[in-house]
């Protein structure tokens, strides 16, 4: 076979290049909980910074060849699955009382 | 083995798996015609070859040839996708299946399987929750309230019963201690029937809970509700026609058959045979190969009967008592198995 | 190889990040989110963490999204309107977004002891995690458990009052 292709398909990948993209997700989560305007995407946009963060705990875990970080990651799912649960809960109850989801309409304490 | 030899064997096996996964697809139906049809005292389709066996093909070039409707008010991106998902996650999850011995072919390959995964258990379990997208969508997408309502059922139920159908592996992985499904029948090979987790392992309750929750999963009756064209008239494929109704088709059937490789897999005892290690291994090399893969394949038959004989046999559920049979009684019994199991491992 | 997956799979979750902020449709935005997910399990996988790909894919896509693309059919929440954004978002927002990417950027780009990350190298197995998970942090696991019992306690709190239609989504918080 070619051998710049061999030595393409057995080239390692630098680290900081995980942790990069861990980083351009996090800001464009950021950048998506400013933007929206709708509660359930706002909403998604923690997921997608949870996530971000989660790629570069799994990243470090790999450099120091420690478990602890893949079970932070662990945690974190956890956790986010139960945010999920209620938040969404949330979100059924808020449209109940309103009948809207745009962030900017639901500004009052009570109905 | 060079890289290039890897892809090509890989490609092969992923072509020989797949065609033989859609004329298993296409057979499996002919065999719920044939024998539901036996069962409520008919023939079943008996008109296309000897015994109707060229019913299948047919029948494909039926749903090719039909005109294919797309309804004004769909979601079309959404409409589109939908039935490519659902077949998608059905026919992938063959790929770490594991139906004859390991490292028998040219240079030590595994020509009985596509992928030897560590988490081949988990990597099927979390394919099969992925399908739910394709019956969400499909009837999100088809804006008819029919469909919306069988696809709200559809979705809620499998998520349901995903729990029980997790849990009830549980006991299984644990007396292996892996995920790898070759690892899991290997440790099972040893005296046949004896050793096999359903009845040597103590797995019964195990396989009693997987086998409810595998036919919730695969939306097959008594728990057909998002499909239940009495009240729903057809649940999330009502306004699907010609290929992509197909496309669900053959998703729900390519499911059975992978919730029956799965059973055999983890308490049937995979490829070997019944007898386990008491028979000499057969001398002819192709015996030796083929041997395995004739039990594996007759292991899956039996438990595609089981389904055909259930669906022939009991009606359907109330909606409320299927969620109530999923919270109230699979969930505990799996939970109880767990810690029984646990109990049993560490006092043995 | 380890190059052109993490090429393609990086690909992958940055165009699904950006298309979640371009979409309109929340749908739409659930089913890029799936996609930045899915393609996270793949970067896992490539960094040897194999029981998170499998968590993240059957906890965050299979599960997690479900609940997400379930809500957002339940409540048919059309298009997103357009309205004018917070005004503290255009002012302190932006800037402060632009600079956390800048510095975090040029601190990465200048570390360059990190290590590399090739193809079947430093596979943590699950026998691996769940020693250190079952033995050193047991506290933290059950806790969490106790965490996930409040939540779904307090989903069905929630979803439950008011009329006879919630019974769907009450179920459906259940099964969370």
């Amino acid at each position: 076979m070619n051998p710049s292709i061999t030595s393409l398909l057995q080239q390692a990948v630098p680290l900081q290049a995980y942790l990069l993209l861990s980083a351009v997700l996090f800001t464009l989560g950021v950048i998506g909980f400013l933007v929206k305007r709708n509660l359930i995407t706002v909403f998604m946009s923690i997921e997608l910074m949870l996530n971000a963060v989660n790629l570069s705990f799994v990243t470090f875990a790999h450099q120091w060849h420690a478990v602890k970080g893949q079970i932070f990651v662990f945690f974190v799912m956890m956790v986010a699955a139960a945010e999920a649960a209620v938040g969404l809960a949330i979100i059924i109850a808020v449209f109940r009382a309103r009948a809207t989801l745009a962030v900017d309409r639901i500004d009052l304490m009570k109905l | 083995m060079t890289i290039l030899q890897f892809f090509l064997w890989s490609l092969l096996k992923v072509v020989v798996v797949t065609v033989v996964m859609l004329l298993g697809v296409a057979y499996t139906v002919l065999l719920e015609r044939k024998l539901v049809g036996r069962i409520q005292n008919r023939w079943g389709p008996n008109r296309v070859g000897p015994f109707g066996l060229l019913q299948p093909l047919v029948d494909g070039a039926k749903s090719f040839m039909k005109e294919d409707l797309i309804p004004a008010g769909v979601y079309r991106p959404l409409y589109l996708l939908a039935p490519i998902l659902a077949l998608g996650c059905a026919l992938i999850s063959i790929g770490v299946v594991p139906f004859g011995e390991p490292k028998i072919g040219p240079g030590g390959l595994d020509l009985f399987e596509i992928s030897n995964v560590n988490i081949g258990l988990l990597v099927i379990l979390g394919i099969t929750s992925f399908g739910v997208y394709g019956i969400a969508l499909a009837g999100w997408s088809s804006n008819n309230k029919y469909s919306l309502l069988g696809s709200l059922r559809s979705s809620a139920q499998l998520v349901s019963y995903e729990l029980a159908l997790g849990l009830s592996l549980v006991g299984v992985v644990m007396q292996t201690g892996s995920f790898n499904l070759r690892t899991i029948v290997e440790k099972q090979a040893e005296k046949g029937i004896a050793t096999w987790n359903i009845f040597g392992g103590m797995q019964f309750l195990a396989f009693f809970i997987y086998l409810m929750a595998a036919f919730a999963e695969t939306n097959r009756s008594p728990f057909d509700l998002p499909e239940a064209e009495s009240e729903l008239t057809g649940g999330y494929h009502t306004e699907y026609s010609s290929m992509k109704f197909a496309m669900f088709f053959m998703a729900e059937y390519a499911n059975m058959i992978n919730v029956g490789c799965v059973a055999t897999l983890l308490f049937l005892g995979g490829w070997t045979s019944p007898l386990g290690n008491l028979i000499p291994p057969p001398q002819n090399i192709f015996v030796h190969a083929l041997m395995p893969i004739f039990w594996f394949v007759a292991k899956v038959f039996a438990f595609l009967c089981l389904y055909v004989w259930v669906r022939g046999t009991l009606p359907r559920f109330r909606y409320d008592q299927l969620m109530q049979f999923g919270w109230r009684v699979l969930l505990p019994l799996a939970i109880l198995n767990i810690v029984g199991t646990s109990l049993w491992l560490a006092y043995r | 190889m380890h190059v052109i997956l993490f090429v393609v799979f990086a690909g992958f979750c940055l165009g699904g990040a950006i298309n979640l902020l371009l979409q309109s449709h929340p749908i739409n935005s659930a089913l890029s989110l799936i996609v930045v997910m899915s393609s996270l399990a793949v970067l896992y996988l490539l960094l040897g963490a194999e029981f998170l790909a499998a968590a993240q894919m059957i906890v965050y896509a299979g599960a997690i999204m479900v609940l997400f693309t379930f809500v957002v059919m339940l409540l048919n929440a059309g298009r997103e309107e357009r309205t004018l954004g917070s005004r503290a978002a255009g002012i302190i927002g932006f800037p402060a977004v632009v600079a956390l990417l800048a510095v975090l950027a040029t601190v990465l780009l200048r570390t360059r002891d990190l290590g590399t990350a090739a193809l079947s190298q430093g596979i943590t197995s699950t026998e691996e995690l769940s020693t250190v998970l079952f033995t050193k942090l047991l506290l933290p696991f059950e806790v969490t458990s106790v965490l996930i019992l409040i939540a779904i306690l307090g989903a069905v709190a929630l979803a439950r009052h008011g009329n006879g239609d919630s019974g769907g989504n009450q179920e459906r918080t259940e099964a969370k």
